[in-house]
């Protein structure tokens, strides 16, 4: 009797995902972007994302070891987060700046918050912005595909009609590493969303509120949408759970948001690229949004305004 | 004996009540101006200079100046000795007056100032408000210079504008930005938390009259209020 009876509190069922399973299918999504861009820019950019993936989980395991708590290398979120890192920064960054930006994405915007769960932004989207900022000269000058020649210019500030929508699409032009070639990064996003692992609500919102925004104020529709970060961004980086809403209205908020802010630090900014401040700034009001998208429990209804006067 | 305790007044601005660190009061200038050690040594000093003297006149007048009315006058006398000071740097530092800018003429309404006025100087005599003022002034420019010349080193590779990183590798600009000084501040409040903790004494927190160090002097109701409700429990 005692074998049949088990008495246990809830969750009686357990979903069989995993963080490290979630994070494997990550790597596996953004891969053949990340080889692309080996191909384009040579062991340079091979070399860049060695170091971030190896510094991110480097420190993680430093920082856990320090402090006494449990190591959770294994999950493969450092991975993912130096991987992601790295596939944001010009080929031509010095090595030990993008070691740099890993260290700060693991300690500073992860670990210090808590850990895997708990930062209140993506630490790959903070690390670039903290790279940007600190060192401006390096991460904005960019290396020609397949070639040894130096641009400060991606598709987004190069004159219009440079570029083919060909070259565009699949990414034969200039860029951060893993940003260049839509095709594959959009490969990437339907392979996770065919495991179910991002909805496609957050891709899809912010996209087309880009592209529609640009189609209204009369930008070159390519070059908006296929030329600059917002594919990687929109696919790999505004899909991160902890730092997106819950709900699926909340995810459409967030996304839209994002459109909207990349759009207008674009056209009418200073910067050339908006896609990252973008999601750094929607990142940190989420839990806003998810306060005010909260999903309606089952059978819930609305109470009588009186009663919502006296409580 | 009667030793001890006037150093006490004067070495509790430094380390126990440190006013940017413990306190956690004059975040504002702290953060705005300490890009270089230099600003930092500078405001420091002048914010020290109203302190002492200020601290000087209001526990001179303690006596005189009517309650209800203490803050206008307390403020009028900070805005006097701001004004020299101000006069003075502008004469004979106009560099540092050009690095300070607004934050110059806004130690008139730095909480450390009025602050001690408040709780130090209109309730004690004549020496151990200056010696008071002295201590919170020097513990001031202690930590300002120390976030300044950290801030200076990590973002411009120079320490009191002598090259020391800047000629081989790019310093990290952030941290002459406002990020950067949230980011130096948090670390050093973090660290003086650690030491803190060590010493058997409670980290800053959260806000309000129960994490203040100057619960005991202050002597507002709520504060033994919250004290006595903590002790019951």
């Amino acid at each position: 009797m005692k074998d049949i009876l088990t008495v246990s509190s809830s969750p009686h069922l357990r979903h069989t995902d995993t963080t490290r399973g979630i994070m494997s299918d990550v790597v596996i999504a953004l891969s053949p972007a990340a080889v692309y861009g080996c191909i384009l820019f040579g062991w340079r950019a091979a070399a860049v994302l060695a170091v971030c993936i190896a510094f991110a989980v480097l420190s993680e395991f430093v920082w856990e070891k320090a402090l006494k708590k449990p190591v959770t290398v294994g999950d493969m979120s450092a991975v993912v987060t130096g991987l992601l890192l790295g596939m944001n920064l010009p080929s031509t960054i010095p090595l030990w700046q993008a070691a740099i930006g890993s260290i700060a994405a693991i300690i500073v915007v992860k670990q210090m918050f808590g850990g895997i769960g708990c930062n209140f932004a993506n630490p790959a989207i903070a690390a670039r912005i903290i790279l940007l900022v600190s060192f401006p000269a390096s991460m904005t000058k960019f290396a020609e595909p397949i070639s040894d020649a130096v641009t400060s210019a991606t598709p987004l500030a190069a004159e219009n009609g440079t570029y083919t929508l060909k070259e565009l699409f699949f990414g034969m032009h200039s860029g951060s590493i893993g940003e260049t070639s839509a095709f594959l990064l959009l490969v990437g996003g339907v392979y996770l969303i065919l495991r179910r692992v991002i909805s496609p609500v957050i891709p899809a919102c912010f996209i087309g509120t880009v592209a529609l925004l640009s189609l209204i104020s009369g930008e070159n529709l390519a070059v908006s949408v296929f030329g600059g970060g917002l594919m990687i961004g929109a696919v790999f980086m505004a899909t991160d759970y902890t730092t997106s809403p819950v709900t699926t209205l909340g995810k459409a908020v967030f996304a839209v948001g994002c459109g909207l802010i990349t759009f207008i630090i674009r056209k009418f900014g200073a910067l050339p690229e908006g896609v990252s401040y973008s999601i750094l700034l929607m990142n940190i009001l989420v839990p806003h949004i998810n306060r005010f998208t909260l999903a309606k429990p089952f059978g819930f209804v609305k109470p009588v305004k009186e009663d919502a006067k006296n409580a | 004996m009667k030793n001890n305790k006037y150093s006490g007044y004067f070495t509790n601005g430094i380390v126990k009540e440190n006013p940017v660190l413990r306190l956690v009061l004059g975040t504002c200038p702290t953060l705005a101006v300490t890009t270089a050690a230099i600003n930092g040594i500078g405001m420091g000093l002048s914010a020290t200079l109203v302190l002492v003297c200020s601290n000087l006149v209001i526990s001179l007048l303690r006596n005189v100046i009517p309650d209800k009315v203490r803050i206008p006058a307390f403020i009028t006398i900070i805005a006097g000795f701001v004004s020299v000071v101000q006069m003075l740097v502008k004469a004979f530092l106009p560099s540092i007056d050009k690095a300070l800018g607004i934050y110059l003429p806004l130690i008139v309404v730095n909480c450390i100032i009025l602050a001690r006025a408040e709780m130090f100087a209109s309730k004690n005599s004549v020496l151990p408000s200056v010696l008071d003022g002295l201590g919170m002034g020097v513990g001031f420019t202690a930590v300002l210079t120390l976030m300044g010349a950290i801030r200076e080193l990590l973002g411009a590779g120079t320490i009191f504008s002598l090259p020391v990183t800047a000629n081989f590798i790019s310093p990290m600009i952030i941290f002459l930005l406002p990020p950067g000084g949230f980011f130096v501040f948090g670390m050093l409040v973090a660290a003086s938390n650690a030491i803190a903790k060590k010493n058997g004494k409670k980290a800053v927190m959260h806000l309000g009259c129960e994490s203040c160090p100057s619960k005991e002097i202050c002597g507002k109701a709520e504060c033994v209020k919250e004290e006595e409700a903590g002790v019951n429990e």
